[in-house]
């Protein structure tokens, strides 16, 4: 399966980059990580590092592409115009309560994605 | 969850300090006091989580299972939490709560089905910010789903306002400042 994986450096976006190469490793699956920038605090730079990091222990092949402007529509766009199979995203922290979140990046995915989208928790 | 939960500038209240008793709308006498932190009361609150229907699981919380209620009522029950419960005798109605996140702290309420509608969910969560208040607690927000349309009245007729309404669930706040107890 070609699989498109939106990581913007947060945990839960690198969580997800975990649980998507581990996969990847038993079913063989062609995966991309894009890396989208949201907050001016953290340096593309240091996302690509934590996200070189996993791969390399990970032992599979991965394509990375950093992808400028708003996160949610690039990777939308990315996805559909180069026939992906699947958009993968982290999301859904949760609140000190317990609550679960979605945040806004996963929400303009869910919402706009034509492709089938999958929420790593 | 967006990282700056702000809340409304004005300060809100009076409220009500627990314990307080008062006669529900179906006609029950209802006691709202603070847990004591005792296995008795522990067990009468898993009593009511393994008893909530799951239409009224919001945002995954409370968990389906006893196992996992009782990890999460761990959590939500230690000691820097604030903790205000309903009774009915010896059962439990229903049942708010205050969770520390930095400097503010996260409010949710829950009303067991046979007890909704009935004033209790108002008592309760005015009991807990009187509570609150008394702990020297000013800051309090929470998140509702937009669609929840009973609880987003209660939190609005108790003083919460909504403080961002960009994703999908509301966040709103309460200013406790100043605020007096009664």
């Amino acid at each position: 399966m070609k699989i498109l994986l939106g990581v913007d450096g947060t945990d839960t976006s690198l969580h997800a980059l975990e649980q998507t190469v581990k996969r990847a490793k038993e079913a063989g699956d062609d995966v991309t990580v894009g890396i989208v920038t949201r907050d001016s605090d953290r340096s593309v730079a240091g996302t690509r590092s934590d996200v070189d990091e996993i791969i390399e222990s990970s032992e599979i092949d991965v394509t990375v592409q950093h992808l400028d402007g708003d996160p949610g529509s690039q990777l939308v766009e990315l996805a559909e115009s180069e026939d992906f199979d699947k958009l993968v995203i982290g999301g859904g922290k949760r609140s000190p309560m317990g609550k679960i979140q979605i945040g806004s990046l996963a929400e303009f995915i869910l919402l706009n994605s034509r492709i089938t989208v999958s929420l790593i928790r | 969850m967006s990282p700056d939960h702000t809340c409304p500038d004005d300060s809100a209240g009076p409220f009500p300090l627990p314990p307080r008793t008062f006669t529900d709308r179906a006609g029950r006498d209802i006691e709202i006091r603070v847990y004591d932190g005792s296995e008795d009361e522990y067990e009468a609150l898993v009593e009511m989580y393994r008893g909530f229907d799951s239409k009224d699981r919001a945002q995954g919380i409370p968990p389906g299972r006893e196992e996992r209620i009782r990890k999460w009522l761990d959590n939500i029950l230690s000691s820097e939490c604030l903790n205000v419960i309903a009774w009915d005798g010896l059962a439990v109605a229903g049942h708010a709560t205050l969770v520390p996140d930095d400097e503010s702290y996260e409010l949710a309420i829950f009303v067991l089905q046979v007890y909704q509608q009935a004033g209790i969910g108002t008592h309760l969560i005015e009991a807990l910010l009187g509570h609150g208040i008394t702990s020297d607690i000013t800051q309090v927000w929470l998140t509702v789903e937009r669609w929840n349309n009973a609880a987003v009245g209660l939190y609005e007729k108790v003083g919460f306002e909504v403080s961002d309404s960009e994703s999908f669930e509301l966040q709103m706040g309460i200013n406790l400042d100043n605020a007096e107890t009664y």
